[in-house]
């Protein structure tokens, strides 16, 4: 395995789980809708336990797409969190939320009251993918940073990644296009969520309201996607040279990774059809409840494919728009050969994680969650 | 080179130090209770997976009730912490993410998702999975949260003890050369199961806590002596390893970070045969005069002690801040050298790499590069020393070392002494009849908290300024923010952090009042 086949690697592992990551925000999604989706306590009780039990994926997949960026790219780790250190923080104070509300919700002395815990999982719901979905964004749009690594040993600062303002990266959301997507991930949780839940929870009130929120949610989530992807094909890319590291302007460059690289490509159509496939079904057949498989499939594949256009055929995934030669690149970024080469071994792991989280998911789900769950002791 | 440090916000450094201790010493509240406890219901579950006794199952419940409230904070405070060496630590970040980073990865890979995918089943599958799924599940969990403790702790042993590694200067950082090496670390393993086994003594003061309290107000009874058996005998065990594996800490601390140890005790001047520190009057608030040498005020000193502690040889050389910084001859005869010796080095190494970068750029010839290169190498063990300005910033508070190590270790033995009683009044007394015994259960549960975080306080503070020990100090580790920012964020991590433990106080509170819900025979 050559060092550039371990970087190239790294980013497809970072791109999955990335791609994982935007589809276990079904549990977002719903949570946005908390309120609407159940009217009666009852009903909000059952969609907080439904995605109560797959909340800590998403939380972890977080956890775990830091790590491993980290691990495979810590230039970009160390400059974008280090910068864009207001973006992240709020990110991280409604992650922060939302991981106790639903063990406090429904406990006697929570202090707070039920309503202030759902309602920090609506603003968690609601930031997190619009948030992250924006900070994904900058991956085509750049941002406003510098990196010297000369600074260490000297310069007017120690410090090797600056941030070119003092917004503290908040100045990404001034970015017209950083917020269509990030507004396009968050219909897009809502989307999930609403498939999700129709799928787990067995109530006709609540199924009923998810097929309404469904067509509200799927409708912006397509225009604003289709108007995020047409302007990154035809946008203009940052473009790296593989033997000088010179980056440079290229016209058109993420279309031309699309052609180029055709089989991401194809992977970007098949995952836009099973999108497109899973909403028009459960849109159509108010008795089709497995529309969260063939859209999270496809939510895994269209997002995978957008963020391999972004690192692969010479791309800087993270471009300065205040310093050019400042953007990461796969290869100026990364952890050393040897490292790389150790977490390869490790990623092996992976697939025995997907499997026992497979295998537990459908013993778990086997039986959905209904009203008369809610008499037990086992539950949020 | 001197200068260029002035424009660093001295400010910005203050506050994201007080920032990550501030989320370091929040998530350690959750953390020991996590791990403690999860061996304990682990074992009671196992109790009635084997028996069928369906008490057993009703008390398993009831302590992961009571888990599963603390687990939630743990959570919610622990992905500060990665973050946060990326949005406060940045130049960190990039300076030894090539070996730091990976723990953290395999931390999230292999010990996260056991743990957050089993706890459900734990929590919610009691009737969807068979019994021993469901065992599995609870061990799992269990399991899942001591290998993250693994590998988090690899990460900090390394940059208490940085090994495995190689700096790069065309990368500017440090690279991975083995990961035999940082996985492996001797002091990762002394600090793991330190620290782990340390953690089930909060665990085991829990249930001995709760249960006492049960037994004093003469309800659930027989879950209460039930759980306090398992609780004590788990506790007197993890006590007595405790000792063992802490002294193995100390010989380690010994002799890679000596400058600790001596803060540690408040030792001026070190050494043959020197004294373990039982009593002496350090003044909390103020940095000692450790250069004009002598002992602080009324110390009472145990003979050998800490010779013994340190070397395991009564007559073993213990070196005190003075003979670091002064520099001293080790007892195999090679000298280590004085503070301004290594600030000398660590200012060539920095030197000597900004040289490097700058004929690399400009084209020197390969035979030039290599031998700055060698240069660098040999004075890289100090490169951290470069960034330091004052020898005096080579000492940490040493106050606080000294306090919270006499903390640690003083209830570390009131443990050992607590649990053996209560083993011994249930199993040959009523302890019902010692209700100030039952009072003094209740009361340890703070104490297990404070020797947790004390031990925290012994292994953070006493190894500042290093980020990472001789390579980094926090100076030169820290982000390009505003103090101001860090400022508001520790403000509002402080306020957030402070309500959400009462509130989990609280409903831990209600619960335990509310007690367990039996299955109906």
């Amino acid at each position: 395995m050559t060092y550039e086949f371990l970087q190239h690697y790294w980013w497809l592992v970072v791109s999955l789980l990335g791609a994982l990551l935007v589809f276990l925000m079904f549990v977002q999604g719903a949570n946005s809708m908390i309120f609407s989706l159940g009217r009666t306590e009852e009903e909000q009780r059952m969609v907080v336990n439904s995605t109560g039990r797959k909340w800590e994926l998403t939380f972890t997949t977080l956890v775990t797409f830091g790590g491993a960026f980290f691990a495979s790219f810590p230039l970009f780790y160390s400059t974008s969190f280090g910068g864009a250190y207001w973006l992240w923080m709020l990110i991280l104070f409604s992650f922060v939320l939302q991981a106790v509300s639903y063990e406090f919700q429904n406990k006697l002395g929570n202090l707070l009251g039920t309503r202030t815990f759902r309602w920090f999982l609506v603003a968690n719901g609601i930031l997190g993918p619009l948030l992250l979905g924006g900070a994904v964004a900058t991956f085509f749009n750049g941002s406003n940073f510098i990196v010297d690594k000369n600074n260490i040993a000297g310069g007017l600062q120690p410090v090797i990644s600056r941030w070119a303002n003092s917004s503290g990266g908040l100045d990404a959301l001034l970015d017209v296009w950083n917020l269509v997507l990030g507004f396009a991930v968050f219909f897009l949780a809502r989307v999930l969520g609403t498939l999700y839940v129709r799928n787990n929870v067995n109530d006709e009130n609540i199924r009923n309201r998810c097929g309404v929120r469904l067509l509200g949610a799927a409708v912006p989530f397509l225009i604003l996607f289709v108007a995020f992807v047409l302007h990154v094909l035809l946008k203009d890319g940052y473009a790296y040279d593989a033997a000088t590291g010179e980056i440079s302007i290229v016209p058109g460059k993420y279309l031309d990774n699309m052609l180029t690289m055709w089989y991401v490509f194809a992977v970007f159509v098949a995952g836009v059809a099973l999108v497109l496939y899973a909403i028009a079904k459960s849109v159509l057949d108010k008795t089709y409840i497995k529309g969260i498989w063939p859209a999270g499939i496809g939510v895994v594949l269209t997002v995978l494919a957008l963020l391999l256009c972004a690192g692969w055929n010479g791309t800087a995934y993270y471009p300065s728009n205040a310093d050019l030669q400042s953007s990461l690149t796969i290869a100026n970024s990364s952890s050393s050969e040897f490292t790389l080469s150790v977490m390869a071994v490790v990623s092996l792991l992976v697939p025995f994680v997907l499997a026992y989280i497979a295998y537990v998911w459908r013993a778990m789900d086997r039986k959905k969650i209904d009203k008369a769950e809610l008499g037990t002791d086992e539950m949020y | 080179m001197y200068n260029l440090l002035m424009s660093v916000d001295p400010f910005a450094i203050d506050w994201s130090r007080a920032q990550f201790a501030l989320t370091a010493i929040y998530h350690w509240l959750f953390v020991p209770l996590t791990l403690g406890l999860a061996v304990v219901m682990g074992i009671m579950e196992t109790c009635y997976y084997r028996t069928k006794n369906v008490f057993w199952k009703d008390v398993a419940k009831f302590w992961q009730r009571l888990f599963g409230i603390n687990f939630a904070m743990g959570v919610a405070t622990g992905i500060i912490l990665e973050f946060e060496f990326g949005t406060n630590w940045s130049n960190y970040s990039w300076f030894v993410g090539d070996i730091f980073g990976a723990p953290l990865a395999i931390e999230g890979i292999v010990a996260f998702f056991l743990e957050s995918t089993f706890v459900a089943v734990m929590f919610f599958g009691w009737k969807k999975v068979s019994p021993g799924f469901h065992l599995a599940s609870t061990w799992l969990t269990g399991v899942g949260a001591t290998l993250s403790a693994w590998w988090i702790l690899v990460a900090n042993a390394w940059m208490q003890y940085p090994v495995g590694c190689e700096f790069n200067p065309d990368t500017v950082r440090n690279e991975m050369t083995s990961f035999a090496d940082v996985a492996l670390s001797p002091f990762a393993i002394d600090k793991f199961f330190h620290t782990v086994i340390s953690s089930w003594i909060v665990g085991a003061v829990f249930v001995v806590a709760v249960s006492s309290w049960y037994l004093i107000k003469k309800r659930d009874q027989r879950l209460a002596r039930e759980s306090m058996k398992i609780g004590a005998v788990f506790g007197l065990v993890a006590s007595l390893l405790a000792a063992f594996t802490g002294d193995l800490s100390a010989v380690k601390v010994a002799k890679v970070q000596p400058m600790k140890l001596a803060a540690m005790e408040a030792l001026y001047d070190g050494g043959n045969g020197v004294s373990l520190t039982a009593f002496a009057a350090v003044n909390p608030f103020r940095q000692p005069d450790y250069a004009a040498g002598g002992e602080p005020p009324l110390r009472i000193g145990i003979p050998y002690g800490l010779s013994i502690l340190a070397t395991h040889d009564p007559q073993g050389f213990v070196p005190g801040v003075n003979d670091i910084l002064n520099g001293y001859v080790r007892p195999d005869g090679t000298r280590e050298l004085s503070a301004e010796e290594k600030m000398e080095k660590g200012r060539i190494a920095i030197n000597t790499l900004a040289r490097y970068r700058e004929r690399k750029a400009a084209n020197a010839d390969s035979s030039e590069l290599a031998g700055l290169n060698d240069t660098l190498q040999a004075n890289m063990p100090y490169f951290g020393y470069g960034y330091i300005k004052d020898k005096a910033e080579l000492v940490p508070y040493i106050p606080l070392c000294f306090y919270a190590f006499r903390v640690m270790v003083g209830l570390g033995a009131y443990f050992i002494l607590l649990f053996a009683v209560i083993i011994f009044l249930l199993y040959k007394r009523d302890i019902q009849k010692y209700g100030y015994l039952l009072w003094l259960g209740v009361l340890s549960l703070p104490l297990a908290y404070i020797a947790s975080e004390a031990g925290w306080i012994v292994a953070e503070m006493g190894r500042q300024p290093w980020a990472i020990q001789d390579l980094l100090p926090t100076c030169a580790a820290v982000s390009d923010i505003s103090a101001g920012s860090v400022a508001v964020t520790f403000f509002i991590f402080l306020a957030l952090f402070t309500t959400l433990l009462a509130v989990e106080v609280n409903i831990l509170c209600k619960q335990i009042k509310k007690g367990p819900e039996y299955t109906a025979n």
